[in-house]
């Protein structure tokens, strides 16, 4: 196999470095998700192809692992940490805020694309309870109203700059 | 030189630390300072992270500071530049002597002492002492003993002792044989093995090794879960740096015919991954689905080879052990569990955090002692240990000792380590619904009685949090639950009914309560909460009332309001809004 292109995903840069073997299935999956967000059609054919496993069984795994998507993220993706700490120090109280301020529960994405909402079963800052991780970045000791001022600020600031991109194309 | 360390595992980082290091980076390089800057791993009170220690290796001092940030890290560095200490951000010495006092630290040795980026600060720690101990004073069944003297039991929460396992292995037939390390660590509030892979990577590589040689492995597997980022990160980089070493790879440590590597297999967010079948077929790129043993892993593990799987904790006492002797370690401890324990302290408890006690402590020792009780000055109600497979100890049965036995018999298990302490604005029938909710979610969907069962059982649950429990409901909940227990396939299932258990054993009245007076004792099942407004506290600010979905809720500005309880739907939102606490849950 020829080496690939730069622009090329990183699904084909691993899979150049040998590692096409049915035990890299997983790992080529997690390495579309962190390119794309998500694992697009045309990757779960690629990998399909790469290593010998039907199609079927790639959307078995999917199904079966909570970490991996088949559908775009909104542009900020939204753990509401649900763990046993997070959980009798108010988590639900944090997500009934959150529906009602961009109408979504957990799983699914607002209809700006702005936010994906998550619960999680435990981020393991349990000090901290509640927290959610917006981006990778931990916010803890929330409460409702907190909740709501951090989520309302990212949202107008992520809707701004929508905007301007949709100007500039 | 003075050394400042700051702890930077995921509980420091979330809670700023990173951006306390920056600033410390920036303030000694810039004006060049006399202080050696160290990132290093968890210092163990969660609760008071950023904790940052400075260290003066000469004088054989050291000062702790808690919640640090960027500012008082300027403040710290000034005063110990003129000689001081920066008295007002100290640990306080006597929570320092209750946190730490009760502890013993052996899979904690070298956590938050050394940087984890240093396998030179580890080897400075006697780090690869042990397997070079091993490797030239003992024969792989001399190992074995050891383990089996030593009355290490496995700590992932099972609890079969180490030696045992490793001497299937050692037996089995087979090339190659397997060494894979469980950091599948899934139990919601448990965060003990992540802090051993962040904070000392090193230990567990070296009770790999050891095990490596005992059983005769040649490859190894590290199945760390995918939500902790960190601890891949710094085990991939502990391995790389071992191989550099000579400690990985051939001939190892000059050693003739002792190979063994290892790489690191992400999880991908599956609980029952951390079933060791399940894990198996997950490293092998498939659905993690577990199957019937026997065969066991020993036998027939991955690609069908023998194979051995220990638990992060476990690997990380087994370098201790061999430099320190399997008496040392047996002399810890009670008749059948031996050693210490790690526990990740979380919930309502004032201290919260990472603590290791020697086994045989009791609850209220930890709970009372070393998390210095209940915060808001809370009742003590219970600890949850062995998340979802695990049970709740109610308060009274505080004396009983952290034992493997000892705990069972309670109806809870040692589990992990996770031990959520529960106060009495916990409700019991919650908790219960919210573990059951989460085995729902991640059976495998393999057998019928746990497929079915728990979300049977997850129904009835919710419906009695709901105000629409019926009296029969409790014995139902308690046949379902045997049926379960005796005929799931896996561990995940068997255990499942426990925290159903232990709270209808422990807390019936709670259940009887939402069942036959529709109210819940802790307040929490928000359908059974009457919501009126404390016309004390109320500033009629109107939030409440035009955040109502219902309308339900009357009153002018600045008079007290009114809710109007034919109308209430239970919804909590004017709790949530109310600036000024004057929403009384009842």
């Amino acid at each position: 196999m020829a080496k690939p292109d730069e622009k090329l995903s990183p699904v084909s840069t691993f899979l150049w470095e040998g590692h096409s073997t049915r035990d890299y299935v997983i790992k080529l999956m997690q390495t579309s998700q962190a390119e794309y967000g998500y694992i697009p059609k045309k990757v779960i054919k690629d990998i399909s192809a790469a290593t010998g496993t039907p199609e079927t069984d790639i959307y078995g795994i999917i199904s079966f692992y909570k970490q991996f998507r088949l559908e775009k993220p909104g542009r900020h993706v939204v753990k509401v940490c649900d763990g046993t700490a997070c959980h009798v120090s108010g988590s639900n109280m944090l997500i009934d805020q959150i529906e009602e301020d961009f109408g979504i529960r957990p799983g699914n994405t607002t209809e700006d694309g702005v936010f994906t909402v998550e619960a999680v079963a435990c981020l393991g800052c349990c000090s901290l309870a509640p927290v959610v991780m917006i981006d990778g970045k931990v916010y803890g000791k929330l409460d409702a109203s907190k909740v709501k001022r951090l989520m309302k600020r990212i949202h107008r600031k992520t809707l701004k700059e929508m905007k301007a991109e949709q100007e500039s194309n | 030189m003075q050394k400042i360390y700051v702890g930077m595992a995921t509980c420091g980082v979330s809670a700023g630390a990173d951006a306390v290091y920056d600033r410390l980076k920036e303030l000694i390089e810039k004006e060049n300072l006399p202080f050696e800057l160290q990132e290093t791993g968890c210092i163990g009170l969660c609760a008071r992270e950023p904790i940052i220690e400075v260290r003066d290796e000469d004088k054989g001092e050291s000062a702790f500071y808690v919640q640090v940030d960027p500012k008082k890290a300027e403040a710290i560095v000034q005063a110990h530049l003129e000689g001081k200490k920066a008295d007002e951000y100290l640990m306080d010495e006597a929570e320092y002597q209750q946190y730490y006092g009760k502890q013993k630290k052996i899979v904690l040795r070298n956590s938050g002492l050394i940087n984890p980026h240093s396998i030179e600060d580890y080897m400075e720690r006697d780090g690869y002492k042990a397997i070079e101990k091993v490797l030239t004073s003992m024969t792989p069944e001399q190992v074995i003993q050891e383990m089996l003297d030593s009355g290490l039991r496995g700590r992932g929460g099972a609890g079969f002792p180490t030696g045992l396992k490793w001497k299937f292995a050692r037996a089995a037939k087979g090339e190659p044989k397997f060494l894979v390390v469980n950091g599948d660590e899934g139990d919601p509030g448990a965060f003990m093995d992540r802090t051993v892979l962040e904070s000392d990577p090193h230990s567990v590589i070296e009770g790999m090794l050891i095990g490596a040689y005992a059983i005769g492995a040649s490859r190894g597997y590290a199945y760390i879960r995918a939500e902790y980022p960190r601890a891949v990160r710094h085990f991939n980089e502990a391995i790389e740096q071992a191989r550099a070493h000579g400690f990985l790879g051939e001939n190892i440590m000059g050693h003739q015919g002792f190979n063994f590597d290892l790489r690191v297999k992400e999880g991908a967010g599956a609980f029952v991954c951390g079933e060791e079948t399940a894990l198996i077929a997950s490293i092998e790129g498939y659905r993690g689905v577990p199957r019937t043993r026997p065969p066991y892993p020993a036998n027939h593990g991955l690609w069908g080879k023998p194979t051995n799987i220990n638990n992060v904790e476990t690997f990380a006492n087994i370098p201790w052990i061999i430099l320190n002797g399997a008496q040392a370690f047996a002399s810890m401890g009670t008749e059948k569990s031996k050693g210490t324990k790690v526990f990740a302290l979380a919930g309502k408890s004032k201290r919260t955090g990472l603590v290791e006690v020697p086994m045989g402590i009791t609850i209220n020792e930890v709970v009372m002692d070393v998390a210095g009780g209940i915060v808001d000055d809370g009742k003590f109600k219970a600890v949850q240990m062995g998340g979802p497979s695990g049970g709740c100890i109610p308060a009274r049965l505080g004396d009983t000792p952290i034992d493997y036995e000892k705990i069972t018999a309670t109806g809870a298990i040692m589990g992990s380590g996770g031990m959520i302490v529960l106060d009495d604005k916990t409700c019991m029938v919650e908790v219960a619904r919210f573990f059951l909710e989460f085995t729902q979610k991640e059976s495998c969907g393999k057998c019928i009685p746990c497929r079915v069962g728990t979300r049977r059982m997850l129904d009835i649950l919710t419906r009695i949090t709901e105000g629409n429990g019926e009296p029969e409901d409790l014995d139902t909940l308690e046949s379902l639950a045997k049926v379960i227990k005796d005929q799931a396939r896996c561990g995940l299932g068997q255990t499942a009914p426990n925290p159903v258990l232990t709270t209808l054993k422990y807390f019936r009245e709670e259940y009887e309560a939402h069942i036959y007076q529709k109210k819940c004792p802790a307040h929490q099942c928000l359908p059974l909460v009457t919501f009126t407004v404390d016309p004390e506290k109320c500033t009629g600010c109107t939030l409440c009332a035009q955040s109502c979905p219902s309308d339900t809720i009357t009153g002018a500005p600045k008079q007290v309001h009114y809710i109007n309880q034919e109308g209430c739907i239970h919804c909590a939102g004017c709790f949530r809004v109310c600036p000024d606490d004057a929403i009384i849950m009842d």
